[in-house]
């Protein structure tokens, strides 16, 4: 599956091998780790969910427009989902492509558009025992 | 021209709630019966009655897992998920 929702911690090593291939000369991969701070609050964890039948999706569909759009050999993007604790891989994006620009190009696409349009959400807990889903905060007009 | 203001029939949709609108709603999916025609009827009705918090233009529609238009004509069965701002990556 180029595009997928997992449960369970993403396997850079075992992801990539499934990128090799003898017409590339070029693999470029990339990491979203949890951070221990998100706009000024100290982050103690977080979880993720998302609509997996749309996210998978929607997914395809971003990992066939960066082929297309790029010429890359393959690509592939994994998103975790559940909790997950500071420096946890949360989401994986590998492109093996015949020349670098391309694998570049196509990798920042990929987790770019995932980042604006895959419906997938992040839970923030803070160390004030706060939590917040991200992005969904609304200003109460009184 | 379907008259989509039509507000004499009423069917049955099943709804999913994700994230914020999970928690205001205070469970992850049901079935409704009601009159909306159209994914905003239907959020409109939600909102009112769950006082969500988050508007309209904030989110987008799926209709049988599949982006939507807000103004799509709805059918008995559909399920419908509105989607909260994401926050991948």
């Amino acid at each position: 599956m180029p595009f997928s929702i997992s449960e369970i911690p993403v396997d850079p090593t075992a992801l990539r091998a499934d990128l090799l291939h003898e017409a590339s000369g070029a693999y470029v991969s990339f990491e979203g780790w949890v951070r221990n701070h998100n706009e000024g609050q100290a982050v103690e964890a977080l979880e993720y969910s998302a609509y997996k039948p749309l996210a998978e999706k929607e997914g395809h569909r971003i990992i066939a427009e960066a082929i297309e759009r790029f010429g890359i050999e393959s690509a592939a993007c994994v998103h975790r989902i559940g909790p997950l604790s500071i420096g946890d891989i949360a989401v994986w994006v590998g492109v093996s492509s015949p020349h670098r620009g391309a694998a570049f190009d196509a990798c920042r696409y990929i987790i770019d558009e995932t980042k604006a349009r895959v419906p997938i959400w992040k839970r923030e807990h803070y160390q004030s025992g706060k939590t917040e889903w991200v992005n969904c905060h609304t200003e109460i007009k009184t | 021209m379907p008259d989509s203001g039509r507000k004499l029939l009423t069917m049955k949709f099943s709804i999913e709630y994700f994230a914020l609108l999970k928690d205001q709603r205070g469970c992850s999916s049901e079935t409704l019966e009601t009159d909306a025609a159209t994914p905003r009827d239907l959020y409109a009705q939600l909102a009112e009655q769950y006082a969500f918090s988050l508007p309209p233009e904030s989110l987008k529609v799926a209709v049988n897992e599949e982006f939507a238009d807000w103004n799509h004509s709805l059918n008995a069965g559909d399920t419908v998920v509105f989607i909260p701002p994401v926050a991948g990556g």
